[in-house]
């Protein structure tokens, strides 16, 4: 089996609260992992952990192992920039750069010294085209991003995750703000990519989790309390408790 | 006590056991009068058992239209799913229990006018054993106990081996006496009917180990 995240022992605190507790995780390449819980059980914090967005905020300490592609990522001497691009992540809200669609996808690779323009142009257009964006702009690659539907700007900010070549993608609850008709459409795009990348997905949606995920993984007040095929989570949990929570017997 | 999140749905599932539980006592009302009305040969009794398929029918129609409705509008998940999918093949299985109770009320009013042989004893034994499979599973169902699943499916053995057995000694009294033959051949088919009503209760029983283990497996083998 091949794993690209792995997790031993993880724990994090902010400050002297401990918001995971002793996560064990071995995510494989190429399929789609759901994290669902109730709110505040840690997902969003597990998430981050493996790219290490945690470090933004003070007071956070997490020991224990991360592996991503068999490396240490907890390591100090860890190039934060290198991971980031190796593990990229999408959120909630889109985000895109208030710079053209071009600039925002060629952004992260002049960011890593990248300056040809040809290089440039065919990775643009290879990325575009990846969230199915290209055909639609590429008339308008000078067009600012900010003029996009949601829908369409939550797509270009995958697009600019896989200009660098990731290996990971992270996605925290990328459809939340899309209309059902959006979220399908990006619920499609996940299943198209997991073809070349890894992608893990925190979502409050359990029937989104059930749609896209090919393991789902359950927690509550901050530990793992399963983690399973999803045909098997969401028919037959061997946890009482995942089944409490996806039956709806609490939120 | 807090209230219970999905109080709608959870509702909304027990009245869908409820009317699974009806649909199997029409089919309990339909067996157990067809052997009594053959006994005092009532043939008024048994034309009643062949009307009641059409309340068993409608259960069935009225049942999976409500699990369709509820898979649409609730998404259940886990056990809840595993519950309502089992309820629908729990109902194909009930409706064909049914169709065999009308087909054995029928064979029997054929008895009653051509001839009821010494032997036609003998599917009251058998009957019996079919009705005690049927409360067996009811009462799985109800208590979700699958310690009574085993001992219905137990029972079924008991079942096979009477259809067996009166097939011989009907074969047998053929031989001996050939005019009989066509009252014979319908008291073979009704034990045969009641045969099939022991395997489509067997079905029951695996669903409801479904239902509670979420292993779909044959329990007779």
């Amino acid at each position: 089996m091949d794993y690209i995240i792995e997790t031993e022992k993880l724990n994090l605190f902010y400050g002297t609260f401990q918001a995971l507790i002793d996560i064990n995780l071995r995510i494989e390449k190429n399929i789609i992992t759901g994290l669902i819980g109730p709110s505040g059980c840690g997902k969003s914090t597990l998430l981050r952990v493996f790219n290490r967005m945690n470090d933004m905020i003070e007071g956070v300490k997490t020991t224990g192992s991360v592996k991503i592609a068999e490396k240490e990522i907890l390591d100090s001497q860890i190039d934060l920039i290198s991971l980031r691009k190796k593990v990229g992540m999408v959120f909630q809200r889109p985000n895109p750069f208030p710079l053209s669609i071009y600039e925002n996808v060629a952004y992260g690779l002049r960011v890593h010294g990248q300056k040809g323009k040809k290089v440039l142009e065919e990775a643009v257009e290879k990325s575009l085209s990846a969230v199915l964006l290209f055909d639609d702009l590429k008339d308008k690659l000078y067009m600012n991003a900010l003029g996009l539907t949601l829908e369409q700007q939550q797509r270009l900010c995958i697009a600019r995750l896989l200009a660098v070549v990731p290996e990971v993608l992270l996605m925290d609850e990328p459809c939340s703000a899309l209309d059902p008709l959006a979220t399908m459409r990006i619920e499609e795009l996940m299943i198209e990519l997991k073809k070349l990348y890894t992608i893990v997905i925190v979502t409050h949606n359990m029937q989104q989790a059930a749609r896209v995920s090919d393991q789902c993984g359950f927690m509550l007040l901050g530990e793992l309390i399963e983690f399973n095929e999803t045909e098997q989570i969401f028919t037959a949990p061997a946890e009482k408790r995942t089944e409490d929570y996806i039956t709806g017997r609490f939120g | 006590m807090a209230p219970e999140l999905r109080e709608t749905f959870a509702h909304e599932l027990k009245k869908l056991e409820e009317k699974i539980l009806e649909m199997g006592d029409a089919v309990k009302k339909m067996l157990a009068g067809g052997v009594t009305a053959f006994r005092k040969k009532d043939e008024a009794g048994l034309d009643s058992v062949v009307d009641m398929d059409d309340v068993v029918d409608k259960y069935n129609l009225e049942i999976e239209t409500r699990c369709l409705e509820l898979i649409a509008l609730q998404q259940p998940m886990a056990k809840d799913l595993r519950t309502i999918a089992s309820i629908m093949r729990m109902i194909n299985d009930i409706e064909r229990m049914g169709d065999y109770s009308v087909d054995i009320a029928k064979f029997m009013k054929k008895m009653i006018e051509e001839e009821i042989l010494p032997l036609s004893e003998k599917i009251a034994g058998i009957e019996k054993v079919v009705e005690k499979m049927l409360n067996e599973t009811v009462q799985a169902f109800i208590k979700r106990d699958l310690k009574l699943v085993s001992e219905m499916i137990k029972d079924d053995d008991i079942v096979d081996d009477s259809f067996h057995s009166l097939f011989e000694e009907v074969v047998a009294e053929i031989n001996k006496n050939p005019a009989i033959a066509r009252s014979a051949i319908y008291l073979i088919l009704i034990a045969r009917y009641y045969e099939r009503i022991a395997d489509h209760i067997t079905n029951v029983g695996e669903r409801i180990y479904y239902m509670e283990t979420g292993v779909l497996k044959e329990l007779h083998v």
